[in-house]
């Protein structure tokens, strides 16, 4: 299945940069996690770890 | 604001709750079985030499039983139960909760009755035949159908951290089954993967090993993150780490597949990335079974009181045992002396019979008073099946991590003079023992289930069970689709769907980059120009050696470690796996590697090693073929099969299914005549016999061995 697409990505020029943008990817990623969790509101953070108990 | 009152569905929960312990059981005793068939082989080749119950068949249906069966109904429960009180919504549809009960036994009792039959599509965990596939596709759908409109008719505003793991269970498992079953049926009974070798065993793993992250991990975290609390009536200890435990892991696992494929003919740069995440899940996997630990704290007395809890601490603490083994055992070092070994198995067990099963059994503990609305019938019982299912987890994994170790070890031992210390048989041979007790560290867990399902089924008898139990909350009022202050990832959450697509996206990002590169840029695959397709006959061969299971014992790939080129021969390209509909590499050695069987032995010997194994190797486990002797090869097919291949890309000629069967006929009566010349009794055959046994199945299979690895052998 997959050599249908194979012909039209191998053409694709500077493919190698693939892993510099994963390496990108990831680390924006892992940063964006930490500053929303870390900024988020407290009151709200209550509520939801509560929310089991609540029934 | 006036209160709505409703109900919630408890009978759902009840019916999956009963086939979670039914098939449990099966799928345990099942697995005692071949761990029998292990310990005692010679009796079993003797009195019980069923080809329907040979342990390459059998142990496809312990793996799928415990898993799709026993855990796959346990998540239904648990979320059939949480998600009603999470969302403070009865599920969406009656008739849709049916349907995904009744389809999930269907689909079970379709795999039970065709496993056995030798109905498999040869990728470990995804054995299942090509209707079957589709089957569980639809039924998976139902059930993601019912949770999403449950979800979108929610009584809350915000979805609780268990939720984001079920909706990534879905969307994972949907996406990795679709794309790892993508094959092409040439009957009823048979399909061939549409991958070959390289690019099938990175689809298999990057399947395989995000089964055991998508489908035995995330939706029991979610659990977790609901039963624990509730059990121990404290939120979680930290909602920010729950949050980062959800996205880091669905991030980093879907990369980790490589690391079953260490050392293999994978391309370099796809096993150090799967190394790489492997090491890196290390961090949210533990932050999640201290997230989830020390919700307790403060708490730990009521452990020793309360059944449930005193099963998940269990759970968890083995959770974090196998996420830490994990990591290790991705390591080149590690992984060159564990894999292929028992050191797998132990590692899987602690996973399943320690993550799964102590917090299913806890789980169901705390849902039968709940559900039936009184006491658990006895304590007593619950706490001894804890301390017999607790020491049968001790008796299963000791042994086989020393007997991973052990064969690992010699594997490896060279003599001074440079040779291998060890045969293969020497290093099988002193398992035994091990095998015996790991047999009753399983016989014991089934014990302590058994105890468990009659203190349940008590329960259930001296309480009454209310199918429809009341409830009321307010109705949510329609948000604004931003509200002012608030964060994205906040005002995400209450959108199901973006949630959704999210996590998708999250997840596939490993999966393109790690398959898409191997499939399309060539050098990655070196193709070699000796390398021809199989034979009709050959190709049949192989057939019977997927149908037989015998990857569940051998591997075929032959890592360029020099203990293994040493004992094996010259390691596996992957150029030579390119005709492999499935591949066939295999994870465990419990019989030796065969990618360089070809011509290592003669036909006569293969003819009766087949037949009576432990006649040309004395101590082999491996089960007795007779009837491959007696089954005429059925080659209705054969045609059809040429044809399939031709579809799948294998260069046969044109027109070449028209001349199959004659080139068929004629390799087999090459080999049957071999056979009979080569028989050291010299006894007189007439050419009828040969005709005759030229026929049958061994021969094919015979064939297909002897073909094995000799394509470059010779380089």
């Amino acid at each position: 299945m997959l050599r249908f697409i194979k012909d039209n990505l191998t053409t694709i020029a500077g493919i190698e940069i693939f892993p510099i943008i994963s390496l990108l990817m990831f680390t924006a990623f892992f940063l964006g996690l930490f500053w929303w969790v870390f900024t988020a509101n407290k009151n709200y953070i209550k509520e939801m770890g509560n929310y089991p108990l609540n029934d | 604001m006036e209160l709505e009152k409703f109900k919630y569905d408890n009978a759902i929960v009840k019916k999956f709750a009963y086939a979670t312990i039914i098939w449990g059981i099966t799928g345990m005793v099942v697995g005692l079985i071949v761990a029998l068939q292990m310990s005692f082989p010679l009796f079993f080749n003797e009195y019980l030499g069923f080809k329907y119950i040979s342990f390459g068949r059998l142990r496809p249906l312990h793996t799928n039983a415990v898993i799709f069966a026993f855990v796959g109904n346990g998540i239904f429960t648990g979320v059939h139960y949480s998600l009603q009180r999470l969302l403070k919504t009865r599920m969406w549809s009656d008739k849709l909760s049916n349907i995904n009960f009744w389809g999930w036994q269907l689909i079970i009792v379709c795999a039970v009755a065709t496993l056995p039959l030798g109905m498999t599509s040869g990728k470990e965990y995804a054995e299942l035949e090509w209707w079957i596939d589709i089957m569980i596709a639809g039924i998976w759908v139902v059930f993601g159908w019912n949770m999403f409109a449950t979800i979108l008719a929610r009584r809350v505003q915000h979805l609780y951290v268990a939720i984001w793991f079920f909706i990534a269970t879905f969307v994972t498992v949907a996406m990795l089954h679709i794309f790892n079953s993508f094959e092409l049926p040439i009957s009823f009974m048979k399909s061939y993967s549409w991958y070959a070798g390289v690019q099938d065993a990175l689809v298999q793993w990057w399947y395989g090993h995000n089964a055991v992250a998508f489908f035995l991990t995330t939706p029991y975290l979610g659990l977790m993150y609901y039963f624990v609390p509730k059990a121990s009536g404290r939120p979680v200890y930290s909602y920010r780490l729950s949050i980062i435990h959800f996205w880091a892991l669905i991030f980093l696992y879907i990369w980790a597949g490589p690391h079953h494929l260490l050392y293999t003919s994978l391309p370099d740069w796809a096993q150090s990335l799967g190394v790489a995440f492997s090491i890196m899940l290390l961090l949210p996997s533990w932050g999640g079974m201290l997230n989830g630990l020390l919700t307790l704290r403060g708490a730990w007395d009521r452990v020793r009181d309360d059944v449930t809890l005193k099963f998940m601490v269990v759970a968890l603490t083995c959770y974090g045992m196998s996420t830490f083994e994990g990591p290790m055992l991705s390591l080149k070092f590690f992984n060159s002396i564990t894999h292929f070994t028992d050191w797998v198995v132990a590692h899987v067990h602690v996973g399943g019979l320690g993550w799964n099963g102590m917090f299913t059994f806890g789980m169901l503990y705390y849902l039968f008073p709940v559900l039936f609305k009184t006491k658990l019938f006895s304590k007593k019982l619950a706490n001894y099946h804890f301390w017999i299912a607790t020491l049968g987890i001790m008796f299963y994994a000791i042994p086989m991590y020393w007997a991973g170790f052990v064969q690992g070890l010699m594997w490896q031992e060279f003599k001074p003079d440079g040779n291998l210390e060890y045969e293969f048989i020497d290093t099988v041979t002193q398992l035994r023992p091990m095998y015996i007790l790991r047999s009753f560290g399983g016989f014991l867990f089934i014990i302590g289930a058994v105890i468990m399902s009659y203190n349940l089924f008590k329960t259930a008898k001296q309480g009454s069970f209310v199918a429809d139990e009341d409830a009321e909350a307010a109705p949510l009022l329609k948000a604004p689709s931003k509200i002012k202050g608030e964060g994205w990832h906040k005002a995400m959450e209450r959108k199901p769907i973006k949630m959704l697509v999210f996590s998708l996206i999250a997840v596939a990002i490993g999966g393109i980059i790690e398959i898409i590169p191997t499939a399309i840029v060539d050098s990655n695959i070196p193709t070699i120009e000796a390398v021809k397709p199989y034979t009709p006959l050959e190709l049949e061969g192989r057939d019977i050696y997927v149908r037989e299971g015998c990857y569940n014992c051998h591997s075929q790939m032959i890592r360029p470690l020099r203990f293994d080129t040493e004992r094996y021969g010259e390691y596996s390209k992957a150029g030579e796996f390119v005709y492999d509909h499935p591949f066939q590499w295999g994870s465990k050695r419990t019989g030796p590697d065969l990618a360089r069987e070809g011509g290592k032995k003669s036909n006569y010997w293969h003819f009766s090693h087949m037949i009576m194994p432990k006649e040309t190797s004395p101590g082999s486990y491996m089960p007795a073929y007779g009837w491959l002797r007696d089954d005429k090869l059925d080659t209705d097919l054969t045609d059809n099969k040429i044809r399939a291949m031709q579809t799948l890309g294998v260069p046969y000629a044109v027109g070449y299914d028209a001349k199959a069967l004659d080139d068929l006929h004629v390799q087999a009566k090459e080999i049957a005549l071999d056979i009979y010349q080569s028989n050291p009794d010299n006894r007189e055959f007439t050419d009828a016999e040969v005709v005759e046994l030229s026929e049958t199945e061994l021969v094919a299979l015979i064939a297909y061995l002897q073909r094995l690895g000799t394509d470059i052998k010779a380089e």
